[in-house]
């Protein structure tokens, strides 16, 4: 076995039943050459502290579930590899997201604003199922595949500074999902989807600052959906003076 | 059991020291400020011009002061950052497909600074530079 080396991890605590804010707490753990941010999580709730409360799932890069702060940055735990890190290493909540407890974070505010930019096909009226399925190119396929790849972990919205600053901002990857729909050429809900992305808590609340692209583990770049979208809704505004159509 | 989700607080007015993305993006929008301030004193120049002879001849003589001359390198380097960082994310905004593949944002990219290029010399050329 090769020889492994001893790191402090520190953890962010939030016990909502005793702590009025949260503390830090170090714990030391070994540090395979092998072993991410979550395995050392695994290794303190089994052999040191089975208190701590943190969200993991596949422990690779699918579920979306252990984004989390480590130094500082947006990144999922199963994908953070300790040798990268040096002798001590902070891990944190998720920013700019409530504390539920420990590493978990609230997401209620996400599911709801995911839920109203309607990420799913909507059709004006159904086709009969006699008729067969709806037939996608290659080219159709393209056009929005990449954001097909989110898996909603949120890392996105913690690199945001907009979304920190207005939480109402409906944010990066439930815009990128909207666009996501728009594109398909299957769908026809754009019209309905609108209400919500065109509005001041929509793409206009992004200023651009591009972190979201860059943290975002999938490549889904949401800021490029919603440049994207920006365009076509000014588009919409101008075509709406002419008394265009969408 | 109860919930008690607890708000980590933001500083609204120091957020941008915290990420060197935030601080690059300060950068971007701040030289915007000197275009701005460029954009005005063009606009004086041609104020100054429609006013007549002397006026325009005063103003062209102050654009030579050290401080004019300051202020144009400095204009000119701030409108260079802006706008090349600009440049440097039209592939995200503007995303184009030919036939089944996206066209490579290196091309897109490209193609700004080749119409930069373009625009600067007919200008240069214009004004017999
Ligand atoms: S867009 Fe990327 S960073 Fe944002 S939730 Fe989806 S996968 Fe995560």
């Amino acid at each position: 076995m090769s020889e492994t080396s001893t790191i402090t991890i520190e953890v962010m605590r939030y016990r909502p039943e005793t702590d009025s804010e949260p503390v830090f707490q170090s714990y030391p753990v070994p540090c395979p050459k092998e072993w991410v941010v979550l395995d050392a999580l695994n290794y303190i709730k089994d052999t040191i502290d089975s208190s701590l409360s943190y969200r993991w799932s596949c422990h690779m890069a699918v579920c979306g579930s252990c984004g989390m702060m480590v130094n500082g940055e947006p990144m999922l735990a199963c994908k953070a590899f300790l040798r990268d890190m040096g002798d001590t290493v902070r891990v944190e909540p998720l920013l700019n997201f409530p504390i539920e407890r420990d590493l978990v974070v609230a997401m209620d505010d996400f599911i709801e604003k995911l839920t109203s930019i309607k990420p799913y096909i909507i059709r004006k009226t159904e086709k009969p199922v006699e008729e067969g399925t709806y037939l996608q190119t290659p080219a159709q396929l393209k056009r929005y595949k990449q954001y097909t790849l989110c898996i909603n972990c949120l890392l996105c919205y913690s690199a945001c500074p907009q979304y920190g600053l207005n939480p109402d901002f409906i944010g990066p990857s439930a815009l990128a999902l909207a666009h996501r729909y728009n594109l398909d050429n299957r769908d026809e809900g754009r019209a309905l989807r609108q209400e919500f992305v065109a509005s001041h808590e929509g793409v206009w609340e992004c200023s651009f600052v591009g972190a979201c692209s860059e943290v975002c583990p999938k490549h889904v770049d949401p800021a490029s959906a919603v440049q994207q979208m920006k365009i076509a809704s000014t588009k919409d505004y101008f075509l709406g003076f002419l008394g265009g159509n969408r | 059991m109860s919930r008690k989700p607890y708000i980590r607080p933001m500083s609204k007015t120091s957020w941008y020291l915290r990420d060197g993305r935030y601080k690059r993006y300060m950068a971007r929008e701040v030289t915007c400020l000197l275009i701005g301030a460029y954009t005005g004193v063009f606009a004086m120049g041609i104020w100054r011009l429609a006013e007549g002879r002397e006026a325009f001849t005063a103003f062209m003589a102050a654009l030579h002061a050290p401080g004019a001359i300051m202020f144009h390198l400095v204009a000119l380097a701030f409108s260079i950052y802006h706008s090349t960082t600009w440049f440097n994310v039209t592939p995200q905004a503007m995303p184009l497909m030919k036939g089944e593949d996206f066209v490579p944002g290196t091309l897109i990219v490209g193609a700004h600074y080749a119409a930069w290029a373009v625009a600067s010399l007919v200008i240069l050329i214009a004004v017999g530079a």
